[in-house]
């Protein structure tokens, strides 16, 4: 019986949005998810590190928008209207997620939860949770504080 | 009918904290900054009640009231002083000009109540 | 019956703010000499408003500290007590105290330490040889005193004063009153004192009453009843049982907690009513709009079009009117200067003198309140190194005072304020040094003297022999540059040694929207804020060099521009490499020029400035972002930024 991983959950079950890059499925806790929209077009920064592709409008709103297939060292898909951005808020902080598609809304036990495995250098260890069965494949949990706060989203000046 | 009050106060705060108070006991509020605006004000209209201030520019208190006294229409219109202890002589030159009473500042609002209950009917 | 003050809060901090000010500006005008009893005055009614709105609010700290300053004043006022430096110099510091008390009535905080002691001095200094001691400070009177048990019977005797009525007083109302403490089991009127009807004046009151009155309230609670109609009128309380007690009960102050300030404007109605008659238009222009396009056909076309330029006209006005509610003249902050210069001249024991011009300038709420440390600090180094000794200026032969200037206006869309002052101006000699020194040029760079008075901005810098603690108090030249930079402003010196120096800082008119033209590199918009910009060229072959060492730049005028390859710098792919072929726009920041390597200019246009921080974070060379017409968000460039990244070898390069 394998410890369950310190996860930072209050609850016993949480709700997670599941969503694909490739041919894996990642989640995130929904309440750290604002809304998810279609592609829009998006201003390129400077400077900015890979998967930082730039910035888009949300409703008036300057937000930056993160490429996360860029961000796993996966390769690079072409933006569709079909590619879905993920508006996700840390803190007061919102950002976009572009990801290939949504999946699902899923109720995760906190017992469900398994450590991270090892996935090399794909998928840094420092961002995931956790890793959870779902049917016969195995969702990735994102700790989408960690992920963004690096140095995507503003820090201090 | 709702009675007509005319507050005559150059504090903005005072006239506003003063107005609401009336105003939720159900009087009709007028106000004025000073004499001179406040004589504007009763020109045109029947006022029931004067609460006036007596430290104000353009037009002082006491000025005000004796123009009060002097004409005919407003005569006999109840007049409040908002006075502070410090102006005893003040108060006395208030009422020797025909102000009908006064109300020690700082007052609290529904004490104003209190006090032009007593001066109108 | 409940009364809410918590919403009239606000307004007695902000009118209390003015009244303090109004006050400081009079003690000042006093401590130049004159004895001005009409001063005086005023500085007393607005000591005396503090006083008894402050009381209104239960802010009894204020008010009783507000008392002791006015029954000074008063004695001031009323000669029992001459002006002297010294009393300036102590009513001057109660203000200050004043003002504090108010910052910390409005935050809950406790009242500062020194309330204690200023307010012993200021009853010292109330005792002239001849008065006795000030009066004591105010506590909340007693108005109620314990009610005795048991009702009594009194007998009441009311002769009114023959003027009653002409006080406005109705003795009836006396009599309801008395009735409504108790049972009035009888009245009787004594009509003896009626005239004959020939000789009776119908505005005099001639009638007495008598009431015998059933109450279980004090004496002392009937006569209050009286309290109005005392003067010339009769009047007797007798009980058959007379109770007596004194002790006071202090009435309950009504203490609103300190409510979270929210910033505020004050606004003329009249602006508000105009908004609102224009919003009222544009919502009418809109359902035209909609109207046409719901039964559209192509020969509604030009309608179409008509209407949505209506809507566009009244926006615009909107906008500029909305603008302006956010205005503030500068004189808001203006107002602390004289004060200052007079507190550190004392200090730093120089004899100079403060010139105001252009207070009623007005600009942004938020620039104008951000304005005050960078204009502070600029006045305090003025003071500090600029204005030399009065014993230095006379051998100079310049008049003994010296002169400090600060003036505002508007020019083109911006508001220039202008700092300047007569004293022994900048050595380009000693800044060249201090530069060398500290690295900021290398030997062989020639700069004009423009440039190299401009360098005082640079951190670091600072050409002071000894850094007096006032100026070098942790702010220097260049953070007062970065505060204008931040406001979209911008800074520059001008001097004459030995005759005086002229700082000139320009500030855009609002913080939010933005002047701007809009430029094309590959497939990405960019704005630049106009007010940087001198020109555009497309260069000819024989105007673009290769400077050794130094990198591209382009030649206007004789002078040697940096080029700054846009496309280089971000990483953008585009077709037009050739300065020939693209657009180079000029830029000028801190007396410095540039030239930008464009594809193409797409236009003028007014933006609102987004955050690009809110979210993501500061980017070098980059001041904000706004959304474009057709959704996208575009980036506004900062030439300063772009100056500096531009100094990186790896940014397409140029040194200096």
């Amino acid at each position: 019986m394998q410890e369950v991983e310190k996860t930072g959950y209050t609850a016993d079950v949480n709700q997670f949005l599941t969503f694909t890059l490739g041919a894996e499925e990642y989640g995130i806790e929904i309440l750290k998810v604002q809304e998810i929209k279609g592609y829009s077009a998006i201003t390129h920064i400077p400077n900015a590190p890979p998967h930082v592709k730039g910035v888009m409008n949300l409703r008036g709103t300057v937000v930056p928008v993160v490429d996360l297939r860029t961000k796993f060292s996966m390769d690079a898909v072409e933006y569709t209207k079909f590619t879905v951005i993920i508006v996700v808020m840390v803190g007061d902080k919102i950002a976009g997620l572009v990801v290939d598609a949504v999946s699902d809304v899923l109720n995760i036990a906190s017992s469900d939860v398994r450590p991270a495995p090892d996935l090399g250098a794909r998928c840094d260890t420092r961002f995931i949770s956790g890793v959870v069965s779902i049917g016969d494949k195995l969702a990735v949990l994102l700790d989408i504080d960690k992920l963004l706060t690096e140095e995507e989203v503003a820090t201090a000046a | 009918m709702a009675k007509t009050v005319l507050i005559v106060d150059d504090s903005v705060s005072i006239r506003q904290v003063v107005g609401f108070t009336l105003k939720q006991a159900g009087f009709t509020v007028l106000d004025a900054s000073n004499g001179q605006e406040a004589l504007g004000k009763l020109s045109g209209q029947r006022v029931d009640l004067i609460v006036t201030d007596l430290n104000m520019p353009v037009m002082d208190g006491i000025t005000l009231i004796k123009n009060v006294r002097s004409q005919p229409a407003t005569r006999g219109v109840p007049v409040l002083m908002l006075t502070t202890e410090s102006q005893d002589t003040k108060k006395q030159e208030g009422k020797a000009a025909g102000a009908t009473g006064w109300i020690v500042k700082p007052f609290h609002p529904e004490k104003l109540l209190q006090v032009i209950a007593r001066v109108l009917p | 019956m409940q009364v809410d003050l918590n919403n009239f809060r606000e307004t007695f901090f902000q009118e209390a703010a003015e009244h303090l000010a109004e006050m400081e500006a009079g003690l000042l005008r006093l401590d130049q000499g004159s004895f001005d009893a009409e001063l005086l005055n005023a500085i007393f009614r607005d000591a005396h408003s503090v006083k008894g709105a402050s009381g209104m609010f239960g802010l009894d700290d204020v008010s009783g500290f507000t008392h002791a300053l006015e029954s000074l004043l008063d004695r001031l006022r009323s000669g029992e007590i001459r002006v002297t430096q010294k009393l300036t110099d102590l009513l001057l510091q109660a203000t200050d105290l004043l003002r504090e008390l108010l910052a910390a009535a409005e935050s809950g905080a406790p009242a500062p330490e020194r309330m204690a002691g200023v307010l012993q001095e200021l009853y010292v200094a109330q005792r002239s040889p001849a008065s006795t001691s000030g009066a004591s400070p105010r506590i909340r009177k007693s108005d109620r005193e314990p009610a005795p048990s048991g009702k009594t019977a009194y007998q009441v005797r009311f002769r009114p004063s023959a003027e009653i009525f002409s006080q406005g007083m109705d003795p009836l109302l006396i009599l309801r009153d008395l009735a409504r403490l108790g049972e009035a089991v009888t009245t009787e009127v004594d009509v003896q004192g009626l005239p004959a009807l020939a000789s009776m004046d119908p505005e005099q009151c001639y009638l007495a009453w008598n009431v015998r009155l059933e109450t279980s309230n004090t004496v002392g609670e009937i006569r209050d009843i009286f309290a109005f109609v005392e003067d010339n009128a009769e009047i007797r309380v007798d009980a058959e049982e007379l109770k007596t007690s004194t002790t006071a009960a202090p009435s309950a102050a009504n203490m609103a907690p300190a409510a979270p300030r929210d910033a505020s404007i004050r606004v003329a109605t009249s602006k508000v009513d105009k908004l609102v008659d224009l919003v009222g238009e544009l919502v009418i222009a809109q359902s035209m709009a909609r109207e046409i396009v719901h039964n559209f056909s192509s020969a509604r076309l030009a309608e179409l079009q008509e209407a949505i330029a209506q809507m566009e006209r009244h926006t615009r006005e909107l906008q500029e009117r909305v603008m302006s509610v956010r205005m503030l003249p500068i004189g808001h902050i203006f107002g602390r200067f004289p004060r200052l210069v007079r507190d550190i001249s004392a200090q730093l024991s120089k004899n100079v003198r403060l010139e105001l011009a252009g207070e009623e300038t007005e600009l942004d709420k938020g620039v104008v309140e951000q304005m005050g440390d960078p204009l502070t600090h600029l006045i305090r180094n003025a003071i500090d190194h600029g204005i030399e000794t009065a014993e230095e200026r006379v051998e100079k032969g310049k008049p003994e005072q010296g002169l400090i200037r600060l003036e505002a206006y508007h020019q083109a869309g911006s508001v220039i304020v202008e700092l300047s002052d007569d004293g022994r101006g900048l050595d380009s000699e000693r800044i060249r040094r201090k530069a060398l020194e500290r690295g900021l040029i290398a030997e062989a760079d020639a700069f004009t003297d423009a440039q190299m008075y401009n360098l005082i901005f640079s951190p670091g810098f600072s050409t002071a022999e000894q850094v007096s603690d006032l100026s070098g108090r942790g702010v220097g030249m260049d953070v007062v540059r970065r505060n204008v930079e931040s406001l979209n402003g911008s800074l520059s010196v001008t001097t004459q040694p030995g005759r005086g120096t002229k700082v000139r800082i320009q500030l855009p008119l609002t913080l939010a929207i933005l002047d701007g033209l809009s430029v094309r590199v590959g497939r990405e918009t960019y704005l630049l804020p106009l007010v940087s910009i001198s020109e555009s060229i497309r260069p000819r072959r024989e105007q673009v060099k290769t400077l050794v060492g130094r990198g591209e730049a382009v030649m206007v005028r004789g002078e040697a521009l940096p080029l700054i390859r846009l496309h280089g710098l971000f990483g953008i792919p585009t077709e037009v490499i050739d300065p020939c072929r693209g657009l180079t726009v000029i830029v000028e920041h801190a007396g410095r020029s540039f030239a930008l390597l464009v594809d193409e200019l797409l236009g003028q246009q007014q933006v609102v400035i987004k955050s690009l921080e809110a979210h993501y974070r500061k980017v070098e060379g980059v001041l904000g972002a706004t959304i474009l017409g057709d959704g996208r968000a575009a980036l506004i460039l900062d030439v300063a930024g772009l100056a500096q990244i531009a100094r990186h070898p790896a940014g397409g390069g140029l040194a200096a």
